[in-house]
């Protein structure tokens, strides 16, 4: 293999025809192993979904299961629960989340403090899901540190009285666990980059801070800003684990409903629909993320 | 009075800073030491490591963690062995497929994994069937799960640096494509690669939604299932992965901060 491709270069017109058709598709092989694997296991299920979705159990096409599902209350209901957590954990998380990537952006470059928080972020925003459950319910749990400090000093205080625990409060707090974290480790980029000598330039001509931040920080970060908010707002939309490993009856949200429909444990194993709940979970990502790209590409402009 | 103004600025400035840092610490920190104050506790209400000490006598989660580590060994083969050398490939030699594997790469951005197991279920019935009932066969979806952070902390690492140039260099010179590759791109995205597969590590032994759906032991199921018997092991577990997967994760920024620093050489 090694000979065909350094062959590649010039001199190459003078072999045969054959060979030079082999030449100019024998780089094509290399991308062969990869795209047998992403068909099978990335494209060929997307298909299926999105396809098996219009399908019913025969195979033939036929709306009913997304009509069904459309017009049900209960899926509604659920598909709402998910887009309001969705935008509560994103808003909380990503202004939290920028204001701990400045504070800590505006430290030492190389610092200790800066290391550990891109540490500890990574594993709460990328490892978190079952453990970050744990972790809530022996905080807020009935037995947990902080119920128990309510109990004592503030027994009528809503942390005394955890009935929230497994509603959308709680999956809200447990949310921001992983929300907040993924907002530090994708806009501390963003507020690095926010150079000292624009605060100098400022300062220099009359600018206070309040004046720095309305004409300055706060227009250039705005878009860097929205596309982190939209990036949370899927990552939470998406979420599973954490909402299945807390909350064990009921599918309060879409992704434990599909899981619901899959399991063939409580005999309701129900494919198509969970293919048409998928579709619209899908339906949701794709436009959040198709307007991240579009606000990450006037971003990147501007950073270049 | 201008020098005055920006002295009180910085403290203005410092104060908010570091009252931001407390509070979130805090914010952050409280499930973690609540997580070590309840593993320590029982339910006849005294203090020990008995919890800790019962991670230890859990045959199934000690077969899971190994299952869930050979399956991250799986992922990041995959990672070195095949989509490292594609996205290169494709880079050098194949600069059209570049916008399509790109978009590839990041469909499962947007395919959430629970909608990604709807759709891989029949395959892993299939296989499941006709191959093998080894839940190592995850490995396969898993690597899909990682494209995306492979995918964008390769592509940070090749456009950093000219890899064109460098790899016509090195042909200039007499390198062979064997040696332009190990001798010349490889070393200088390593970092790129390194910190791809740290996060897929971080990923893989985290996974619990693929896995739990399709009925395979990995060690989150495992933690997720012992929750249900006990919780005071459960944490203590819990916190153990925590604390295990921060110590994995706190070596990377060293070699992203080795990287940074060549590039700001470069640039000045």
């Amino acid at each position: 293999m090694t000979d065909v491709i350094q062959d590649t270069g010039a001199g190459s017109a003078l072999r045969g025809a054959g060979l030079r058709a082999w030449r100019k598709y024998s780089a094509y092989v290399g991308v062969l192993p990869f795209m047998i694997l992403v068909s099978i296991f990335l494209l060929w299920p997307t298909f299926s979904v999105v396809s098996g979705a219009f399908q019913n159990a025969a195979g033939k096409f036929d709306l009913s299961t997304l009509k069904s599902v459309l017009s049900s209350a209960s899926h509604r209901a659920a598909f709402e629960h998910s887009i309001q957590i969705s935008a509560i954990t994103a808003i909380a998380g990503s202004v939290v989340g920028a204001l701990f990537a400045w504070a800590v952006s505006t430290g030492k470059s190389g610092g200790a403090l800066r290391r550990i928080c891109l540490s500890a972020s990574g594993v709460l925003a990328q490892f978190g899901g079952v453990m970050l459950t744990f972790a809530y319910l022996a905080t807020f749990g009935f037995n947990g540190l902080v119920t128990s400090f309510f109990i004592k000093h503030w027994s009528h205080s809503f942390f005394a009285h955890p009935t929230w625990l497994y509603g959308i409060t709680g999956l809200c707090i447990v949310y921001s666990f992983f929300q907040i974290p993924l907002m530090f480790l994708v806009f501390l980029p963003t507020v690095d980059n926010l150079k000292p000598q624009w605060r100098e330039a400022s300062d220099g001509l009359g600018g206070g801070t309040f004046e720095y931040w309305r004409r300055i920080g706060i227009p250039v970060l705005t878009p860097s800003f929205l596309g982190a908010f939209l990036l949370l707002f899927a990552n939470s939309f998406s979420a599973y684990a954490t909402a299945a490993s807390l909350v064990s009856q009921g599918s309060i949200i879409t992704p434990l409903e599909i899981s619901g429909a899959l399991s063939s444990e409580t005999g309701a194993n129900n494919p198509a629909l969970a293919k048409s709940l998928s579709l619209a979970m899908v339906v949701v990502v794709v436009i959040v993320m198709a307007l991240y790209t579009l606000l990450r590409r006037r971003v990147s402009k501007w950073e270049q | 009075m201008g020098t005055m103004s920006t002295a009180n600025q910085s403290l203005g400035t410092k104060t908010w800073r570091r009252a931001i840092i407390f509070f979130v610490a805090l914010y952050l920190l409280l499930p973690i030491a609540a997580m070590l104050d309840f593993s320590t506790k029982s339910l006849s209400g005294k203090r020990g490591l008995s919890s800790w000490r019962a991670i230890f006598q859990q045959p199934d989660l000690i077969s899971a963690v190994v299952v869930s580590l050979e399956l991250a060994i799986i992922v990041v083969a995959l990672v070195f062995f095949l989509i490292v050398p594609t996205v290169v490939w494709v880079h050098l030699k194949l600069p059209k497929l570049r916008r399509p594997i790109e978009l590839i790469c990041l469909i499962p951005l947007a395919i959430p994994g629970i909608v990604l197991v709807v759709g891989v279920a029949s395959i892993y019935r299939w296989i499941s069937i006709h191959v093998t009932e080894s839940p190592l066969m995850l490995a396969a979806v898993y690597s899909m799960l990682v494209l995306p952070y492979t995918y964008r902390s390769l592509s940070a690492a090749l456009n950093s640096v000219d890899i064109h140039t460098l790899a016509e260099a090195s042909r200039t010179l007499g390198a062979s494509t064997y040696r332009m590759l190990f001798g010349v791109v490889f070393p200088t995205i390593r970092a790129g690669v390194m910190s791809g597969a740290v996060i897929a590590i971080a990923l893989v032994l985290g996974e619990y939604t693929i896995s739990s759906i399709l009925n395979f032991s990995t060690m989150q199921v495992e933690i997720n299932l012992i929750g249900q018997t006990d919780g005071f092991v459960a944490v203590a577990i819990s916190l153990a992965s925590l604390i295990f997967v921060f110590l994995l994760l706190v070596v990377i920024p060293t070699t992203v901060n080795q990287k940074n620093e060549v590039l700001e050489a470069e640039h000045s």
